[in-house]
């Protein structure tokens, strides 16, 4: 298993859509092998038409608000002494999280594929929120599924889907958080999919859902590499970039025009979500050793028990507890471009303390999982490392939660 | 596989002039135990049993049959219980056609191979993967064959032409058309007539594969699609399942009846 150079890695799949011969492919009911055709279609038909390509990044740059900072954490660093930190503040973005970009793409796709409807699902209520809000910026009636628990965590998000116009389909099986709301939303595709497009959420999925995700995000990583550059004049010689990673969206924006360098160079760190220090579940199968299983419509390693039920998870970060992962980072673990661990509960609540102590920054408890690792291993490295935490989403969401754990918000 | 269990079941539908009734129930619903008596006492009217491993995340199916995979997992059935099920089933009714349906991952996890030898041994007739389309099953398929084990394609709505012709060339005694846009369970939205048109077309493409129509199929709709080779009835059965529990009643009896209504509809 080799990773190729000059090849976006959304890419390097064989012709039956997998990543190192294993991950991936399109594990999907025979009623959506057609929906899925057209839509691997229209998408390479897109993906080379300079009409929409200008149009994408006329809304990236007007509509987002590309590109978001990138600045130093000068007080976080001094305080922990070694490696210098950064942080790459993607929830600057319009909304909130780097969630606008997919749903932006999508309701791009939906529009020319001259659909009307538009559904999602959602964790954390970020790919919600933002769905809604490409929904309404373009005229699509959207509807988005999210588990019950979900709901209740998450309740600003929420209220911004709806009102936006979208409508919350709650899902009230299984565990009710996002594995649930992703197969609903599935569910709801099979039964519609003659008038309605469906966006997954993240860089999971059948295989053109894993592309048309990272596709999107890998703004956030385009816009860094011209940021190192100016501020340093050349790509420095020592960065780790660290990610929290659930589904993998925003890793894998933040690092795909990266992976081409030696892991020397730059590391890329993903940080899974550890669950409570007390409980046995989690939601990090990457760096848990989970097996390879079939969740979505996808192979990729997958927390599950030995008969192939999906197990449950357990995270404070609804954006994170999820029991599969991106088949690309199952790729990049096994041709280990990518180092994968993770942050329990506590570590990722302290993380978010300290943080938002030192700096003018409020990262959601999904990144706050990166910063946990940043925050860990920085006093052990030299001054002249550059770590970069993708702040990939703003607490806002997490209000309810930091109230109860932490006493404030 | 001419002188398949499940050939034979279709040929004896049609010396009566009827459509081919094929039931789906959830092994390990309520319990094991249960599941095989209702499965035995079902089989007196069906002519073809198809029995589901449960999955927890099962993207094709509705909520009746969601419901029924969830008590059946509470209830602790394993892969292994399921075939015990059929084991113990063919003891009993030796040429009652049995397929088992599910989804790609229980199978990926207890390898392929050894689930396919395992279906052989307990000897299932038949297999439905939901998420294991063409051409993606193409090996497994040809794997199922030379175990005399029947690998059922699915075809829906959507299905392109091309694509139809390339499924039917692949699929072995019998293949299975989605009646319309929709999971398990859901209401019948498009007319029989249409449904009956699709499904002429997969018929003129090979007489000799047995096509059955399945999804919003029940007492109510199961009449005005009598022309098939055979109608699968399932949401129905598994609400059946679930209300009796409710009511405390006997699942096995009621259930019974339903069936017996249905062939009763077609005969």
């Amino acid at each position: 298993m080799k990773i190729k150079k000059n090849i976006p890695l959304i890419d390097q799949h064989d012709k039956y859509g997998f990543w190192g011969g294993k991950f991936g492919g399109s594990f999907i009911p025979e009623t959506l092998k057609k929906p899925v055709e057209d839509l691997t279609k229209e998408f390479q038909k897109l993906r080379k038409n300079k009409v929409f390509l200008k149009k994408k990044d006329y809304y990236f740059k007007n509509y987002i608000g590309s590109p978001t900072p990138f600045l130093k954490l000068e007080n976080l660093s001094t305080h922990l002494g070694g490696a210098q930190i950064w942080a790459k503040v993607v929830s600057d973005a319009n909304g909130g999280a780097h969630k606008i970009y997919n749903a932006t793409v999508h309701a791009l796709i939906c529009k020319a594929m001259g659909k009307k409807y538009i559904v999602g699902d959602t964790g954390a209520g970020y790919a919600g929120k933002m769905l809604s809000m490409a929904a309404k910026k373009f005229g699509l009636k959207c509807k988005i599924f999210m588990g019950a628990k979900d709901i209740k965590r998450q309740k600003p998000n929420c209220i911004a889907i709806r009102k936006n116009g979208a409508e919350i389909i709650p899902v009230y099986s299984g565990s009710q958080t996002l594995v649930d709301a992703v197969s609903e939303c599935m569910r709801y595709w099979v039964s519609n999919c003659d008038n309605t497009h469906m966006c997954v959420g993240s860089t999971v999925g059948p295989n053109i859902f894993v592309k048309i995700c990272g596709f999107s995000t890998t703004q956030i990583s385009r816009e860094l590499k011209t940021q190192l550059k100016k501020e340093f004049k050349k790509i420095p010689k020592k960065i780790k970039l660290i990610n929290c990673v659930g589904g993998g969206s925003s890793a894998y924006g933040f690092w795909s025009e990266f992976i081409d360098y030696d892991k020397k160079q730059i590391e890329l760190i993903g940080v899974e979500a550890g669950g409570p220090e007390k409980s046995k579940l989690h939601a990090a199968p990457l760096s848990r050793n989970a097996k390879i299983g079939i969740l979505h419509g996808a192979a990729s390693y997958v927390c599950q028990d030995k008969e192939g039920q999906i197990n449950e998870t357990e995270s404070i970060s609804a954006g994170l507890d999820y029991p599969g992962v991106s088949p690309i980072h199952c790729f990049l673990k096994d041709t280990k471009r990518a180092r994968y661990t993770y942050a329990t509960d506590e570590a990722a609540l302290n993380a978010y303390k300290m943080v938002t102590k030192f700096e003018k920054l409020n990262p959601s408890l999904e990144p706050s999982h990166a910063f946990a690792e940043a925050i860990k291993i920085a006093p052990k490295l030299s001054k002249d490392t550059i770590l970069i935490v993708n702040s990939c989403g703003d607490a806002k969401k997490d209000r309810d939660i930091l109230k109860k754990r932490l006493g404030k918000y | 596989m001419n002188n398949s269990l499940i050939n034979q079941s279709f040929k004896n539908a049609k010396k009566e002039n009827r459509p081919a009734l094929l039931t789906y129930i959830v092994a390990g619903d309520n319990s094991k135990k249960k599941s095989l008596e209702i499965l035995k006492s079902i089989s007196k009217y069906a002519d073809i049993c198809e029995l589901g491993f449960p999955h927890n995340t099962p993207i094709a199916d509705g909520g009746q049959i969601q419901t029924s995979s969830y008590r059946a997992i509470k209830n602790g059935i394993k892969i292994n219980d399921v075939f015990s099920i059929v084991s113990k089933f063919k003891k009993i009714k030796n040429n009652k056609p049995i397929i088992l349906m599910g989804y790609y991952n229980m199978i990926y996890q207890y390898n392929e191979n050894k689930f396919i030898s395992k279906c052989r041994q307990s000897k299932v007739d038949g297999l439905i993967v939901v998420d294991l389309p063409y051409p993606e099953n193409k090996k497994f398929a040809i794997k199922c064959k030379k175990k005399k084990i029947n690998f059922i394609q699915l075809i829906s709505p959507t299905t392109s032409k091309l694509r139809l012709k390339k499924i039917i060339k692949n699929s072995h005694d019998m293949v299975y058309y989605i009646s319309m846009l929709s999971t398990t369970g859901g209401k019948l939205k498009v007319s029989p007539q249409k449904i009956l048109k699709e499904y002429q077309k997969i018929k003129n493409l090979n007489k000799s594969k047995n096509v059955v129509i399945g999804f919003g199929i029940t007492e109510k709709t199961i009449k005005s699609l009598k022309k098939a080779d055979g109608l699968v009835v399932g949401s129905q059965i598994c609400k059946e399942i679930t209300s009796s529990l409710k009511k405390r009643q006997n699942p096995v009896i009621n259930v019974t009846n339903v069936v017996r209504k249905l062939i009763n509809k077609i005969r």
